[in-house]
């Protein structure tokens, strides 16, 4: 069977999902929601068709698997947005199409990912500029003592998720350069395994750069993503576990001097290890929260749209702004906490499944990273696949308490526009990596004419 | 570059592996320990948002019915009780502050419609909001409230310190018509915590559901225990003949009849119908710790009553050391047989297990299991649970039970109850008076009862607290023979 033929039969899963789920949350809440909500889910469907029907015509080798992947994770998502705010499920739709929109454009536009190597220093640039813009008076706003997002005018666009694919492709071309004189020039001073100043310089300019993110945008979750994805990086280029423990030691001890000094960071420490402390600092309640909803899951979990989440009645706060921003008792469950509403309605099966999906994405993304046949793209999917792997881990690890909690989207599950739209162009760029890499290198019928 | 890729690729599957590691942590292995924790507000609030099931009395009177409070999309339901303190024992209440108490506690699961998975997902099909089952009790309103007034009334008479209980139980079906508490309290008013707090803090204890709570010395009423135990185990006979003065040594120590009366050589009819004190103490030490502990045993002493309360409103009955431990050996056989004891078991009894013990000789000497559940209907009307009398021991054989039954029905026509009357029909009675403190004079007066003495339909014990200078028959009799009539008339 032709890659593209799997990947249209790959889409069954998905379809059943959407479908499934929305007339199990729709039979539960019919009393609350209107019939027309059901179509949103069929609005769904199309997209994914015409993504499809694009790749097919585009990019015939690519992976078969990592959209069919990519879009169960959405439809898990768009299920549980159906249940929070059918609203909310009718905007995350429009979201895909617009993130579907960008996804054709930057293959269409990109068509030799190659370039990008060209652009890396102007692209790095950018990617610093992100960063630092919510910080930017005027368009910078700060949320729960975090500097995340951009407000232009009607759009709130949180830069750290776009940012992150410009750190990747700039690691991925610096690092296919310099493996070599990373791994090979390297001394070895006091036991240790010590690269040269001269190429290890820019890297340190990537911790720097974490660390300036912390100090200045205090945002330990993307920083934690950024770190790791590059000490990932690192470690695929040069081989050498011990630049990776060198960086690791780096950051601990700069977040660890940042714990003691910014207030916020060290509250969000203090919390993770307390949260029922009896006079803890403030803002403990949403991993209270988190962890009482799931253990209401138990192993299956009580059912889609069976937990508690809108307060009733008398148990309301006075509320300004709309559900699920106010008067849920679990805080942001279409956000940061959405995680510990799968686990509350779908128990831990259906957490266990989600993470198993993306356990899957990160074996095509790595499988597209061993089969790519020059060092870039080998770099270029590595990094892509760890970033987005570890984006998954850093949120859904402060949702379980495994480390603090922060305000990172859940790939493609969450609610919110910067993150499915970066996460589509994310998964455009592997799709055409894993297009070249598995591209047959003796054309079977073509007499040797490789279509491009 | 592949093999770093590999190895990335199985740290990265570790840390999946601790992600689902820790859910299922919470969500499974501490689960039960965060929905216990007291900042958890979600399994309050959900009770909050089903509608309980209401409690009627087996006559039709509504005792617990919940109404909606604000009519949004999800309404939050507040408990009411209508008849105030008549029922706050043994119904008990249901409050968000301050927990439940008493049946709305056993029965909670019924009341809120807890049902197989199975069954709740027909509901979700049908769009049924989760309702609780209606639960019908046994008891009977009329005589509830007969048996509260006449305690009250007993308690003005007497000038005791206002405390007492009253229990009647079908003795056929064990089915409880009558639990009354007294002093009581309105259960509308601990919606409140700080009237709540104020109730619990009180010295006359209203909260404490006296016939399952309080454990008392039970005086003479515990003849029948000992003459059950006496008949059934073959070593005596009606007819026995022992000597009845007084004093006499028991455990080494003298024992008076009640007033020192003297009694000659007398039967043990004689004896129970007159209270002889060294009679049965006698008895109890020819029959042994061993026999009175297994007789005492099938009556249902040493174990919690089976009748579904909560586990930590109910006490056991039986010998008692100085440290509130249960004993079933060291007690003085003698002592404990005419419900007194010793500082090495002190003989204290529930109400209500003395009110199994009257129940039991009535039902041919079969202990039937107590219940508070006539029926339970599902929101539909049809009906979940019935109740279906379930025999709890066999204690003494059924001539035994008669022969019981005709001396204590002796005590109500020429005994120590004389006096009493249930409408006109023979009933079998014991009294007892049990001494507190000798010096104030203070009693605990008792009476066991069953009517009508041929065909019983209700046993009943009655009891009152401290009472000074009072006598079971004068000050609890009435209150049992008021109650007896009240079920047997209606």
């Amino acid at each position: 069977m032709s890659p593209r033929n799997r990947e249209l039969l790959a889409l069954i899963p998905v379809a059943i999902l959407v479908t499934g789920g929305f007339t199990a949350v729709f039979i539960v809440e019919s009393s609350q929601i209107g019939d027309l909500s059901l179509i949103y889910g069929g609005y769904f469907l199309a997209i994914c068709v015409g993504v499809h029907l694009f790749i097919r015509a585009r990019l015939p080798y690519a992976d078969p698997y990592l959209f069919p992947l990519c879009g169960l994770l959405a439809a898990i998502g768009l299920v549980m947005l159906f249940r929070i705010e059918d609203g909310l499920a009718l905007k995350q739709a429009s979201i895909f199409v617009a993130g579907a929109g960008l996804l054709v454009v930057t293959i269409l536009f990109v068509r030799d990912y190659q370039v990008l190597e060209r652009y890396r220093y102007l692209i790095a640039t950018v990617g610093i500029l992100l960063l630092l813009a919510p910080r930017l008076p005027g368009i910078g706003s700060q949320i729960n003592g975090a500097y995340l997002a951009i407000d232009l005018g009607p759009l709130s666009f949180q830069p750290a998720e776009v940012a992150k694919l410009c750190i990747v492709v700039f690691l991925a071309s610096y690092l296919r350069e310099k493996r070599e004189l990373l791994s090979v020039a390297a001394r070895r001073v006091a036991g240790l395994t010590v690269p040269p100043l001269k190429h290890f310089g820019p890297l340190l300019v990537v911790w720097g750069a974490s660390m300036l993110m912390l100090v200045y945008i205090r945002d330990l979750g993307s920083s934690l993503m950024f770190f790791a994805a590059f000490l990932a990086l690192l470690y695929v280029a040069t081989s050498r576990l011990s630049y990776v423990l060198l960086g690791a030691a780096l950051f601990f001890v700069g977040a660890w001097i940042m714990a003691s000094a910014v207030p916020h960071v060290q509250d969000r420490v203090d919390i993770w290890l307390h949260p029922f402390a009896a006079h803890g600092p403030e803002g403990a309640g949403q991993i209270q929260q988190s962890l009482f909803a799931q253990a209401d899951g138990g192993l299956f979990g009580q059912g889609l749209a069976e937990s508690l989440l809108k307060l009733p009645g008398p148990f309301a706060p006075h509320c300004v702004q709309p559900f699920p921003d106010c008067g849920s008792i679990l805080p942001a469950p279409h956000t940061d906490e959405i995680y510990a509403l799968i686990v509350s309605e779908l128990g831990v099966f259906g957490g266990a499944a989600l993470v198993l999906i993306y356990a899957l994405i990160g074996a095509r993304g790595f499988k597209t990273a061993v089969m790519a046949s020059d060092g870039f793209s080998k770099l270029l999917a590595a990094g892509l696949t760890a970033v987005f792997a570890f984006q998954a881990f850093v949120i859904v690890g402060g949702v379980v308490k495994l480390i603090p909690l922060t305000g990172v989207t859940l790939p493609f599950v969450s609610f919110g526009g910067s993150s499915v739209i970066s996460n589509m162009v994310l998964l455009a760029l592997l799709l055409m990596v894993s297009n070249d890499a598995r591209r047959p290198v003796a054309p079977r019928d073509q007499g040797g004419v490789v279509p491009a | 570059m592949n093999r770093p890729v590999v190895r990335l690729y199985a740290f990265l599957l570790l840390l999946f592996g601790l992600l689902v590691w820790k859910t299922s942590q919470w969500a499974v292995f501490d689960a039960e320990a965060l929905q216990d924790n007291p900042k958890n507000r979600r399994p309050l609030i959900l009770s909050q948002t089903i509608e309980r099931g209401t409690i009627k009395t087996a006559d039709g009177v509504t005792v617990a019915e919940s109404s909606p409070v604000n009519a949004g999309n999800t309404p939050i339901y507040v408990r009411h009780y209508p008849q105030g303190s008549l029922f706050g024992h043994p119904v008990g209440y249901s409050f968000v502050e301050v927990g439940q108490s008493g049946i709305e506690r056993a029965e909670n699961d019924e009341l809120t419609g807890e049902r197989n998975e199975f069954s709740s997902i027909i509901d979700q099909l049908r769009d049924v909001p989760q309702a609780g089952d209606d639960v019908t009790l046994t008891i009977d309103a009329q005589a509830q409230q007969v048996a509260t007034q006449a305690l009250e009334q007993a308690q003005s008479v007497a000038g005791a310190n206002g405390a007492g209980a009253v229990v009647a139980i079908e003795p056929s079906t064990g089915a409880v018509k009558v639990m009354a508490s007294v002093p009581g309290y309105d259960p509308n008013a601990v919606e409140n915590s700080g009237t709540f707090q104020q109730l619990n803090a009180e010295p006359d204890a209203p909260l404490v559901n006296r016939p399952t709570q309080s454990a008392y010395p039970p005086g003479s009423t515990m003849k029948v225990v000992t003459a059950a135990a006496a008949l059934d185990s073959g070593e005596f006979t009606p007819d026995s003949v022992l000597s009845g003065r007084s004093p006499q040594l028991i455990g080494g120590v003298p024992l008076f009849n009640a007033g020192n009366e003297q009694f000659g050589d007398i039967d043990m009819t004689t004896a129970l119908t007159n209270s002889v004190n060294t009679y049965f103490a006698q008895v109890g030490e020819r029959l042994g710790t061993d026999t009175m502990v297994e007789y005492m045993r099938r009556f249902g002493f040493y174990s919690d009553p089976e009748v579904g309360l909560p586990g930590d409103e109910m006490r056991a009955s039986g010998p008692q050391s100085s440290s509130g431990k249960l004993v079933t050996q060291g007690f003085d056989p003698g002592r404990v047989a005419i419900g007194q004891g010793g500082a090495e078991g002190q003989d204290l009894t529930t109400p209500l297990q003395m009110a199994e013990v009257a129940a039991t000789v009535a039902n041919d000497g079969v202990l039937m299991r107590p219940t508070f559940i006539q029926e339970i209907t599902d929101p539909d009307g049809r009906t979940v649970e019935k109740l279906d009398p379930q025999e709890q021991s066999t204690v003494m054989s059924e001539q035994t039970a008669a022969e019981l039954t005709e001396m204590m029905t002796n005590v109500t026509q020429e005994g120590t109850a004389t006096g009493l009357t249930v409408g006109g029909t023979s009933f079998a009675g014991k009294t007892g008076t049990a001494e507190i403190d000798p010096e104030t004079g203070e009693n605990q007066p008792w009476f066991i009862a069953f009517a009508p003495a041929d065909n019983p339909q209700v046993a009943v014990a009655t009891t009152v607290e401290r009472c000074t200078g009072c006598f079971g028959a004068e000050v609890a009799g009435p209150v049992a023979t008021q109650v007896m009539e009240s079920l047997l008339g209606g």
